[in-house]
């Protein structure tokens, strides 16, 4: 997206509900700013997010989207972000063959307790993302009004 | 090469990381050869772990190790001394350069008495 | 269509002062289907909380929309609120426009945008969600415990002093477990049996509690408060009813050379035996494989000789059906095998011995009648080494020991140094140690005592091999201190060997559907606050089944799962969660996908009825979710290829209109 011809990405963060909404709220507590370009979805589990959310997330234009979850061994179903480590893994390198960046996707762990790192986390991957500019590849024009 | 760069090569050749040591001193108190070294096994692992290489590779030390690998076989935490002792000696030998026996010799030298596993171990020693 | 009403708040300044309310109110207000949108000071208090209800009856509204402060604070709160209003609770969605919103963002412009769009993501939800009813289930007020050791038998004691019906299986012939073969205890140095074995009379008689012992779990079904379980009682060829463990039959028993298991191995006993004189049950029991009239059919002594006519040679197992609510799972641990660790000699040499061994050896019940006799030849020993870490911290190989500290060892070798010095003081003991942990009430200053005042030999280093050689064990070792190698010459040599959950708990995990670690300790439902919970719902943990634990550790970790119980099985239903997943049975191919990645074993499969196009009719394999059972994290739902499985409160089309919406 242009805003007074700067561009300001779009990015779609999902959270398990657990840790790393907690962690974001614990961001928001202790008043750590990060771009309001991130708008976050709340989860069960970092399990829960199929691929194809990030799929859709990208063919309805937004510039980058980062999975947030449990640090592994800590997850609050015992072994959902192991799951979610797997199936990114896939889907990354299905998106790096298809041509989209690396850097517009990312698997991080934030627990409850860092907010700080919640809050750093997402300013570096705004910062990546407003680096690569724009996603065009995977947006379908179709969906534009 | 300065100490840290040594160590860095002494723990890539050996493939051995001496920080899984937890200190329990099982290669020592199994060595054979213990009471012929001045630095003795575990010495040696937490000397490599520290970069701390000069004096090991002026020590006699060195081709006292026998090569028996019981060390090796004991550690509970799998780091192979033996294996960082010889990539040290490996090290002094590069250095010398050359090969200090020779395949040829050995016929010459082998004696109904002597061990198969000392050839081997004199391979490992000498000829690199 | 919804009639979705929103409700913006301002949280004093917290909110507003970053976003303009107003402006977000006005701007919900034209997506589809919101027919009502304000906003108010403080939406939580008793005044915004009666204008949600008003506007509901007003509006007839179907669905809520909150932007407020995160959902971890108030959602409970605003779903009470929907409930007495008249609306299913799970009609209601909040947008977190303070912690996600107002609270990160200085810029009034930037933070109304967002509180905006997070907004139209909670409508876009809210349109999709479905009332929602916690599913209930009875609950059997009967406690189940796996395992008769300490830890069993104080959690069963627990429950059943709770008023609640407790049954015991032990797959010994008697209860007591480890605690019963132990010596004295640390840091305190009272005897184990006078603490333990009052405990097991108290058991026993509790009118609550009934004991299943040489019984074993042999299936399990159902799930939390509904288990459904068969206990495979084995036959011990005694009426457990009529014996009276008087023993005239172990007396007289012709077949006496049998290895002791109690004295683990160190004497013999008979084919007919009680494993020890506190046995509880005592009762007599045949081991088949040695019993002549068993084997052969010629003996029958102890049926002669037995008063009370207990003896039945033609018992056969029995199976055992009950209900339960809530199972413990505490089936201990066991010393590991020293098979794998040659260099200490211990196939070689008798006197070469394991911890639990020299427990029996100085046990005035043990083999010796407490008289510490080199096991050899008997004779009074002058040298004793203790080797610490046998196979703990061991990460070179995982068959031959653990990669983990088993955390008693430290301790007993010093009572065991300690004990020793204070009967024999002409005794030189030495103890080889990588680290001394003792971390514990008192520990550090028992460990201390042991070498202050007990003159125990103290070591850095650990010893590198035993050879028996003409009578004696020479140990070589290492003095790391004194960077030494050290050669001493010992009549004994103990070796504290790493523990290990016991065998049976793996199978009994895969039963349970019980998650475990790499070496088979059941892991807890969380590592910090949920220590004594299995992540499957009912199924909890006591004791050294959970990880390595002594004895003041497993007794509370038992008297903590028993409240656990307690509190379960003093509800008289369970309210499940909703927000659980469910298939689809039409698009279910019966793949075993979802429950193949489901960690809680929720997912079963039921072979169902079809009516097909053709109008034939089709079995078909289709997946079940129990919702008692499911706690909702939604990983099956991505597991599966048909999309069948979705999750109640947070399906997928509620997820990509959520992202449709961010991305519009």
């Amino acid at each position: 997206m242009q805003v007074n011809g700067e561009f300001k990405p779009l990015i779609v963060a999902f959270c398990c509900n657990w840790c790393s909404y907690a962690g974001a709220d614990l961001a928001g507590n202790n008043r750590l700013n990060y771009p309001a370009e991130v708008k976050i979805i709340r989860v069960p589990c970092s399990c829960r997010v199929n691929p194809t959310f990030i799929l859709r997330a990208f063919q309805r234009g937004a510039d980058g989207v980062i999975l947030c979850g449990c640090h592994p061994g800590d997850c609050h179903y015992t072994s959902g972000n192991y799951y979610t480590r797997r199936r990114m893994a896939m889907l990354f390198s299905m998106l790096d063959y298809l041509g989209i960046e690396r850097e517009r996707t990312r698997v991080e762990w934030v627990s409850a307790a860092e907010g700080a790192k919640f809050a750093a986390t997402m300013n570096d991957f705004v910062a990546q993302v407003t680096a690569l500019g724009e996603n065009k590849r995977l947006e379908d024009l179709r969906c534009k009004k | 090469m300065n100490n840290a760069q040594l160590r860095d090569e002494v723990i890539r050749i050996s493939g051995v990381n001496p920080s899984k040591c937890m200190g329990c001193g099982k290669c020592s108190a199994t060595c054979p050869a213990y009471d012929e070294m001045e630095f003795h096994p575990h010495q040696f692992v937490s000397m490599i772990k520290n970069g701390d290489l000069a004096p090991l590779l002026k020590s006699d030390s060195l081709f006292r190790c026998l090569s028996c690998f019981a060390c090796v076989e004991r550690c509970p935490r799998g780091v192979e001394p033996a294996k960082l002792i010889e990539a040290v000696r490996l090290q002094v030998i590069r250095e010398k350069g050359a090969n200090h026996l020779k395949p040829e010799s050995v016929p010459a030298m082998v004696d109904e008495d002597l061990p198969g596993q000392l050839l081997v171990t004199a391979f490992r020693k000498y000829a690199k | 269509m919804q009639r979705i009403g929103v409700f913006v708040c301002w949280c004093g300044s917290n909110i507003a002062g970053t976003v303009d309310v107003k402006a977000v109110a006005e701007a919900l207000s034209h997506e589809p289907g919101v027919v009502f949108s304000t906003d108010y000071q403080y939406m939580c208090s008793q005044a915004g909380q009666d204008m949600i209800k008003a506007s509901v009856a007003e509006h007839h509204l179907t669905g809520i929309v909150v932007c407020s402060c995160s959902p971890r604070m108030h959602e409970a709160t605003f779903r009470k609120t929907a409930t007495a209003a008249g609306l299913n609770p799970y009609m209601v969605e909040i947008a977190n426009i303070r912690e996600q919103c107002s609270w990160v963002h200085k810029d009034m412009p930037i933070g109304t945008e967002k509180a905006i769009i997070l907004g139209k993501a909670a409508v876009a939800k809210v349109h999709l969600n479905a009332p929602l009813t916690p599913g209930e289930s009875p609950v059997t007020k009967r406690a189940l415990v796996i395992g008769g050791g300490i830890a069993g038998i104080q959690t069963a004691l627990d429950i059943a002093d709770a008023g609640f019906k407790v049954d015991i299986v032990e797959k010994k012939p008697t209860i007591g477990g480890k605690m019963a073969q132990l010596d004295k205890t640390f840091p305190t140095l009272d005897c184990a049996a006078c603490i333990l074995t009052p405990k097991m009379v108290d058991v026993a008689q509790h009118e609550n509690v009934r004991i299943f012992s040489y019984s074993e779990v042999s299936e399990v079904k159902g799930f939390v408060g509904n288990f459904d379980v068969t206990i495979k009682k084995h036959a011990r060829f005694v009426k457990e009813d009529l014996c009276t463990g008087c023993g005239a039959c172990v007396d007289k028993c012709p077949m006496k050379k049998v290895p002791n298991e109690f004295n683990l191995g160190m004497d013999n006993r008979p084919a007919i035996y009680i494993p020890f004189a506190q046995a509880v049950p005592k009762v007599a029991t045949i081991d088949p494989a040695h019993c002549n009239m068993l084997k052969n059919g010629k003996c029958g002594l102890c049926a002669r000789v037995c008063t009370a006519g207990a003896i039945d040679y033609t018992q056969q197992d029995e199976y055992v059906q009950e209900k339960y609510g809530a199972i413990v799972v505490a089936t201990g641990f066991n010393p590991i095998s020293m098979d794998k660790f040659d260099e200490f000699a211990y196939n070689q040499s008798k006197d070469v011995i394991t911890s639990l061994e020299f427990e029996r050896l100085t046990n005035a019940a043990g083999p010796t009648a407490g008289k510490l006799l080199r096991p050899s030849d008997g004779a009074h020993p002058h040298t004793l080494v203790f080797v610490q870490c046998v196979g703990s911290r061991c990460t070179a190989c995982a068959e031959k020991g653990k990669e983990y500290c088993s955390k008693i060892c430290c301790m007993y070798t010093a009572k065991h140094a300690m004990l020793v010095r204070d009967k024999y003081p002409d005794v030189d003991v030495y103890v080889f140690y990588i680290d001394v942990r003792t971390p514990g009430k008192n520990f550090d200053e028992f460990y201390r005592r042991a070498v202050e005042e007990y003159g125990v030999k103290y070591i850095k280093g650990t010893v590198g091999k035993v050879v028996p050689e003409n009578g004696v064990l020479k140990v070589q070792a290492s003095d790391l201190l004194n960077n030494k190698q050290l050669h001493i010459d010992a009549d004994m040599v103990v070796l504290a060997a790493a523990i290990e959950p016991d065998r049976s708990a793996r199978p009994l995990a895969t039963m349970l559907t019980a998650s475990m670690d790499t070496n088979d300790f059941f892991t807890e439902a969380h590592p910090k606050l949920r220590p004594v919970e299995s992540p499957t719902a009912g199924v909890f943990l006591s004791g050294a089944c959970q990880g390595p634990k002594d004895i003041p550790e497993t007794v509370s970790q038992a008297g903590a799962a028993a409240s656990k119980v307690i509190g379960l099985l003093a509800k008289d239903k369970l309210m499940g969660n909703p927000c659980v997943a469910s298939s689809n049975e039409a698009m279910c191919n019966g793949c075993s996908s979802c429950a193949n990645v489901c960690p809680y074993g929720a997912i079963t499969y039921e072979d169902k009825e079809f009516r097909m196009p053709d109008r034939t009719v089709a079995l078909r394999r289709v997946a079940k979710v129990n919702p008692a059972v499911c706690q909702g994290c939604g990983c099956c739902t991505v597991a599966c290829p048909s999309g069948a499985m979705d999750l109640n409160g947070f399906k997928n089309d509620q997820i990509l209109a959520e992202v449709d919406a961010i991305c519009k």
